[in-house]
C-alpha cells in the first residue's frame, strides 16, 4: 500500500463571484493515467493549475509527489510536467532550440540539455524537423514538442490540459501513442480532456467533474456499469413496435430510453440476460430483425452524470 | 521527506544562470528571425536619415551648429526609450502563449524571467545603439570632448535604458496580452516626442514645458549633448532637470529600478489567477 502521487483534498477556489472549485477531491496512484472529465466550466483547468503549482487554493491541501503544493511548491516543480493549452513552447526558437533552452532552465548542464533535447527529438519522432522554427510546426507537431518539453527531468507526474484539443484524428493518435509510451515508463499522468473517446483510450480511472466537484469516479468500465447495459431491438414490421415494447418495459421496469420507427433501445438492469428477452419476445410473437446488447458509450454515462436537473445549490 | 531550500549563493548562481539563458534565448531568436534584426537595425538608421535631413533641412539649431549633431543624442534619447515597447510586448506575449506559465511550472530560480528578460534587452540596445552610432558617424555626427565623457554619455544611455526596460516588464506582466501590448506601442511615441530630443522645450507653453523638461528622455539628451560636445545646449533661465541632466538620468534610473524591480518580481511570482 503506497500512498497516492497526486492527493488533493478539499480544494476551494473562486474568482470574484465564480466558484470555480468547491471543495474537490482527488487521489491518484502511482503509475495510472487518469482522465479528469467535465463540462466546460467544470474546474478542470483552475484544478491542474493549483496542483502544478501555477495557482493557490483558496482553501483545502493538495500534495503532489509527496509534496505540499503550495508550502513545498519548488519541490512539487521539480517532479512535475506541464503540456498542454497552459504551458508553451517559444514560437520563434527552433524545436532543438526550445528543448536546450528549457532544459538548462531545468538545471541540466549545457551537456546534459544538448544530449536530452536529441534523446527526446528522436524517440517522438521530431528530429526531421528539430532545426525548423516552431512557428512552421503543424499543430500536431507543436502539441508534440510543447508534450516532450515537459518531459525533459523525466517527471514523476505529467499534467496534460486538453493535449488535443483542436488536433486532427492522426495528430490525436500521435500524442496518445506518446502518451502510452509515458506510461509504460511509469510516469503517472492526470490528463484533462473535453474527448471522451480518449479518456475511454487512455485512462486507467476517470473522475467526473461537475461544478467543481468531483461526481463521479472509477475505471471507464466501472462507470458504464453504473448505468447498465442497452439492449437496442429492431423489428421487422414497423407494427410490432408497440407489442415490443411492452415485452421490453416489463423485462426492464423502465420504458424504452429511445424508439424509431422500427428500433427502440432500452436500458437493462444488472441480471437479465440476452436469451431471456428473445424468448420474451418470440412468445408474443414479435418478430425481431435484430436483438443486441451493447455497453454504454463513456458518452452516455457522461451525460447523465451531468445532467442538471436538479437546481444548483 | 523535508523541502530543501537551497543555500543562498547556490539560489543566487542559479538565478544568474537561469538569466544568462534567458538572455542566450534572445540570441537563438534573432538567429532564427534574421529578417526581424535587420528590421530592427535598420529602423534607427532610418531615423538619422529621416530626421536628420527632412527636418533638418528646416529646423534651425538654437545658438548654431549643425542640426544632425543637435539630432543624434535625441535619436540615442528615443531608441532607449523603445526599450519600455520591446520588452512589454515580449513579456506580455511570454504571458499569453503559456511560455510564462512554464517557466512557473518548472524548477527554476524565480527572479530569473524578469532578470533575463532585461538582461536579454539590453543585449539589443547594445545592438542598436552600436548601429545608431555607425549611422551617426556616417551623416557627420562627432563626439567632441574625448574619450572619458563620450564613455559617459553611453553608459547613461545604457543605464537608463535598463531602468526603463524593467517598466516594461511590469507593464508587460500587467497587461499579459500580447494583442493589447502591441496596441499600446504607440501609445509611447508622444512620450519620446514630448522632449527637447528634437526642438527644444524653450517655445513649449507652460504646462508641457514643465512635462518635457522632466521627461527621461529629455534629461538623456541634455546630458548627452553636453557630454559628446554636441549644439543645443539649453540658455536662458532653465528648469532643475536641464540644468543638471547627468543626475536627472541617474534618478530617473534609481528611481524606475527601485520601483520596478520588486514590483516586477513580486508580480511575475504571485500565482492564483
Amino acid at each position: 500500500m503506497t500512498d497516492p502521487i497526486v492527493f488533493a483534498e478539499g480544494l476551494r477556489k473562486s474568482f470574484g463571484d465564480v466558484q470555480a472549485l468547491r471543495g474537490l477531491d482527488l487521489s491518484i496512484p502511482r503509475g495510472r493515467v487518469c482522465g479528469v472529465l467535465g463540462p466546460n466550466g467544470a474546474g478542470k483547468t483552475t484544478a491542474v493549475r493549483i496542483l502544478a503549482t501555477l495557482s493557490d487554493p483558496d482553501a483545502g491541501h493538495a500534495r503532489v509527489a509527496g509534496y505540499d503544493v503550495v508550502r513545498q511548491a519548488g519541490e512539487v516543480r521539480a517532479r512535475i510536467g506541464l503540456a498542454g493549452q497552459h504551458a508553451a513552447v517559444d514560437e520563434k526558437l527552433t524545436g532543438r532550440g526550445n528543448l536546450r533552452m528549457f532544459g538548462r532552465l531545468s538545471h541540466l548542464s549545457r551537456r546534459a540539455a544538448h544530449r536530452r533535447a536529441d534523446e527526446l527529438l528522436e524517440r517522438f519522432g521530431l528530429t526531421d524537423a528539430a532545426d525548423r522554427q516552431v512557428a512552421g510546426y503543424s499543430g500536431g507537431m507543436r502539441r508534440r514538442l510543447d508534450l516532450i518539453t515537459s518531459l525533459i527531468l523525466r517527471p514523476e507526474v505529467l499534467f496534460l490540459d486538453e493535449p488535443t484539443t483542436g488536433l486532427d484524428p492522426r495528430s490525436r493518435g500521435e500524442i496518445w501513442d506518446s502518451v502510452r509510451e509515458l506510461v509504460a515508463d511509469g510516469t503517472t499522468v492526470l490528463l484533462t480532456t473535453q474527448y471522451l473517446d480518449e479518456a475511454d483510450r487512455l485512462a486507467d480511472d476517470i473522475a467526473v467533474i461537475d461544478q467543481g466537484r468531483v461526481i463521479a469516479t472509477g475505471t471507464p468500465d466501472e462507470l458504464k456499469a453504473t448505468i447498465g447495459d442497452r439492449l437496442d431491438v429492431v423489428v421487422e414490421d414497423p407494427a410490432a413496435l408497440r407489442p415490443a415494447a411492452t415485452v421490453l418495459t416489463t423485462l426492464a421496469g423502465t420504458a424504452p430510453a429511445t424508439m424509431d420507427a422500427d428500433r427502440l433501445s432500452v436500458v437493462l438492469p444488472g441480471g437479465l440476460r440476452l436469451a431471456d428477452v428473445v424468448r420474451e419476445l418470440d412468445r408474443s410473437g414479435v418478430a425481431a430483425a435484430d436483438v443486441r446488447l451493447r455497453r454504454p458509450t463513456l458518452d452516455e454515462v457522461f451525460l447523465r452524470l451531468t445532467d442538471r436537473k436538479e437546481p444548483v445549490r | 521527506m523535508t523541502a530543501l531550500t537551497p543555500p543562498a549563493d547556490h539560489r543566487l548562481r542559479w538565478t544568474l544562470i537561469d538569466g544568462l539563458t534567458l538572455v542566450g534565448r534572445e540570441l537563438g531568436r534573432l538567429r532564427q528571425n534574421p529578417g526581424e534584426l535587420i528590421a530592427a537595425l535598420i529602423f534607427p538608421a532610418v531615423m538619422v536619415v529621416l530626421f536628420g535631413y527632412v527636418f533638418g533641412s528646416a529646423i534651425q539649431v538654437p545658438g548654431g551648429g549643425n542640426y544632425r549633431e543637435y539630432l543624434m543624442p535625441g535619436l540615442f534619447a528615443m531608441v532607449t526609450f523603445s526599450a519600455v515597447m520591446g520588452v512589454m510586448v515580449r513579456v506580455a506575449t511570454d504571458a499569453s502563449r503559456g511560455v510564462m506559465d512554464r517557466f512557473r511550472s518548472m524548477p527554476m530560480a524565480r527572479s530569473a524571467v524578469p532578470f533575463g528578460q532585461t538582461g536579454a534587452d539590453s543585449l539589443t540596445g547594445l545592438l542598436s545603439l552600436a548601429i545608431m552610432v555607425g549611422a551617426g558617424l556616417l551623416v557627420g555626427w562627432r563626439p567632441h570632448r574625448g574619450l572619458v565623457p563620450t564613455a559617459e554619455a553611453f553608459l547613461l544611455i545604457t543605464l537608463l535604458r535598463y531602468a526603463l526596460s524593467w517598466a516594461g516588464v511590469y507593464v508587460g506582466l500587467v497587461v499579459k496580452n500580447d494583442q493589447i501590448a502591441d496596441q499600446m506601442v504607440p501609445l509611447f511615441f508622444p512620450v519620446t516626442m514630448l522632449s527637447n530630443a528634437f526642438v527644444p522645450t524653450g517655445g513649449m507653453p507652460g504646462w508641457l514645458r514643465f512635462l518635457a523638461d522632466w521627461n527621461p528622455v529629455s534629461a538623456l539628451t541634455a546630458a548627452s549633448r553636453d557630454l559628446f560636445g554636441n549644439p543645443g545646449a539649453p540658455s536662458g533661465h532653465l528648469t532643475w532637470p536641464l540644468a543638471h541632466p547627468a543626475a536627472t538620468v541617474l534618478l530617473w534610473s534609481a528611481a524606475l529600478l527601485v520601483v520596478f524591480v520588486p514590483l516586477s518580481v513580486r508580480t511575475y511570482r504571485r500565482r492564483g489567477r
